[in-house]
């Protein structure tokens, strides 16, 4: 077993996946959880009728993509921090803390210092370029027809990948909460999504998201609370107590598996760093507000709840130890050797019961379901628009085409995306799917961020610099991933001499080389093409700074 | 936007001040984040026991470092957002006003 792989596991934590095959061989499905059903059911209704409310609103283009522009910047930071915060990285940090304590802490801190990053460099001229998609802003003065290809490339990749795992992880960890089959939950998630999406665009995925964010926080607020309440709200007794019962004692506050191997620890941090900053259904986000001003606002409100909840699963994860970790009745048979019931993703959802009972549980339950709900339909969203306004709008059609029409491709691309999700969900239900989110994360940092970022702020990108630097950095990321010991050995099965690529995530090569690749194909390219378009830098950069112009594009 | 718009607000001054004053603000903002999580993951890599070393009760350099990193990734984007509505959105009204002002 290679030293690398201890990293693998918190992967899951990202999205959703590796509550995989291990969580349902341990427990057997639950019975089926009333409590949880019914709250889900309200939630659904809800948001359906929220989805009516939206159709009536969704006339434009504008409108589908970016909510009309409309949405303040508390409100987009709330619907950012949704996106951010999906069931596993509330079940799979809580779990990580729950199994080696500190080690938790060291990816929850990862996953959001990109935001301070994206804040300081990205967020206004980002919102002061784009309309729709982050590849509106990357072909902005350079050729359109290539970079849009190129992005929506990447954009699909990702949102792929980031997809499956969700649908396996949902499939899975609605089988192990709600008692339903997984056939049936793929099913219900997809159709769902279809239905938010298809009809309601941006505004209905936009309030989705703010609905289960609330939720999300309340319900991780109230555990904490009540789980504090237990040691009369003095953290350190709590900490205390979570070293003496752990079979780990004071180990726990030790990073853990993290320092098995400080290059792939480096790689990991790199890729949710600036990955942040390169996930199309992150980026599309910032064009629903009004100006940069308010992107401004989402950011900082975004990295507060994030950061906030986070600080809220440590304490949910040190809460476990205490009050999930020595009970048998939260174990397999009673049996503590024999691990939690349902899994290792489980410590959240025990110790919601331990401290408010089934109404608790079945809350935190719903909670869960409507989270993996509310990020595919963002996905699923991200994904359409790189088809319909990169691919169909502008590739194709090279922008002759009308706003109705371009609508429509979107709303067929949802539909069929929603289909091939489904589909992929039962198809790999039996696969680990854990290392598809740190591809995906792997990918938006070496493809999609660098041509973000240095077409944004440098002038001597061009066309033929961006498509090579871009393509380099998607193709070696997911080559050096294949390659790795987590896909080649874990997921594939073959030998481990295969497995030439010794670290958990390619990160810190291939976003380097595709920064690299970007500049030398840009500085030695001598076209007439090349010359234009580091010319019209200067125009573009006051745009990005000063927002003139923007009104003119948002009515054409 | 004309040639003629785009050196106007090239040669205002306020443009000039906007422009040096937010990148070299963010810059120095981002520096200061990449440098905290970068040095807090090599102690993590190279330096573990420090994390595990005790400050009070149960309560251990890693986990003030921790809760400061995230703290401070909160402040410092607050304090971002602060000086960018007061300073540079004054800033860029201006530069829209004169130079929507003059082209009419």
């Amino acid at each position: 077993m290679s030293r690398a792989l201890p990293l693998a596991a918190p992967l899951a934590l990202l999205a959703s996946p590796a509550f995989a095959a291990e969580a349902i061989e341990a427990g057997a499905r639950q019975d089926t959880n009333w409590t949880a059903i019914l709250i889900f059911g309200a939630f659904v209704l809800l948001t359906l009728g929220i989805t009516y409310w939206a159709a009536r609103r969704t006339r434009t283009a504008k409108d589908f993509y970016a909510a009309g522009g409309g949405v303040s910047g508390f409100q987009n930071g709330l619907a950012i921090a949704g996106d951010y915060m999906s069931a596993a990285s509330f079940l799979g940090i809580s779990a990580a803390v729950f199994s080696s304590g500190y080690y938790g802490l060291i990816y929850s801190i990862g996953f959001l210092v990109g935001w301070p990053i994206i804040m300081f460099l990205m967020a206004e001229p980002l919102r002061n370029l784009g309309r729709f998609t982050f590849a509106d802003v990357a072909s902005y003065r350079l050729s359109a027809t290539p970079i849009r290809a190129m992005a929506a490339t990447g954009t699909l990749i990702t949102v792929a990948f980031y997809l499956i795992a969700q649908m396996v992880g949902a499939g899975q960890l609605i089988e192990l909460l709600f008692g339903l089959p997984y056939l049936w939950a793929v099913i219900i998630v997809g159709v769902l999504m279809i239905l938010y999406v298809t009809f309601g665009g941006m505004i209905a995925t936009t309030w989705v998201q703010i609905i289960k964010a609330g939720l999300l926080l309340a319900g991780a607020t109230l555990m904490s609370v009540l789980v504090l309440a237990k040691f009369g709200f003095d953290f350190n007794a709590l900490l205390t107590k979570a070293v003496e019962v752990h079979p780990k004692h004071d180990a726990i506050m030790l990073p853990g598996p993290a320092v098995a191997n400080p290059i792939s620890a480096i790689s990991f941090g790199m890729a949710l760093m600036f990955g942040t900053a390169g996930l199309p259904h992150i980026l599309m986000r910032f064009f629903t507000v009004g100006n940069a001003k308010e992107a401004r606002k989402s950011v900082f409100w975004a990295t507060t709840f994030i950061g906030y909840f986070y600080i809220l699963t440590f304490i949910i994860g040190f809460g476990a130890i205490v009050l999930v970790g020595p009970e048998t009745v939260y174990h397999v048979g009673g049996d503590i050797a024999k691990g939690l019931l349902g899994g290792g993703n489980m410590p959240a959802i025990h110790l919601a019961h331990a401290v408010g009972g089934d109404l608790m549980k079945g809350f935190i339950a719903a909670v869960a379901f409507a989270t993996i709900l509310a990020v595919v339909s963002g996905l699923t969203l991200s994904g359409a628009s790189a088809v319909s306004h990169d691919l169909y709008a502008s590739v194709f059609r090279r922008g002759r085409v009308d706003e109705s029409s371009e609508i429509m491709a979107s709303r067929i691309t949802t539909v069929v995306l929603g289909v091939v999700a489904i589909y992929l969900g039962i198809k790999f239900e039996k696969v680990n799917v854990a290392f598809m989110v740190s591809l995906a994360f792997a990918i938006a940092a070496s493809a999609n961020f660098p041509v973000l970022f240095l077409s944004m702020l440098w002038k001597g990108l061009t066309t033929r610099g961006a498509f090579i630097g871009g393509f380099v950095g998607l193709i070696s990321a997911v080559v050096l991933t294949v390659y790795s010991p987590s896909i080649w050995v874990a997921v594939l099965g073959y030998d481990k001499s295969g497995a030439w690529f010794p670290y958990t995530s390619p990160a810190i090569f291939t976003m380097p080389l595709a920064f690299f690749c970007c500049w030398v194909f840009s500085v030695t390219d001598k076209s007439a093409q090349a010359a234009k378009e580091r010319a019209a830098f200067e125009a573009q950069y006051v745009r990005s700074q000063t927002g003139i112009g923007i009104d003119a594009v948002a009515a054409h | 936007m004309d040639e003629k718009m785009l050196a106007r607000i090239k040669g205002d001054p306020n443009y000039q001040a906007l422009v040096k004053e937010r990148s070299s603000f963010g810059w120095t903002l981002a520096i200061i984040t990449l440098v905290l999580y970068y040095g807090y993951i090599a102690i993590v890599a190279f330096a573990p026991a420090l994390i595990a070393t005790k400050v009070s009760g149960a309560i251990t350099v890693g986990i003030i470092m921790g809760a400061a990193l995230i703290l401070l990734s909160i402040v410092l984007t607050g304090i971002y957002v602060l000086r960018a509505n007061s300073r540079y959105d004054d800033l860029t009204r201006a530069i829209v006003a004169s130079a929507t002002g003059a082209a009419r």
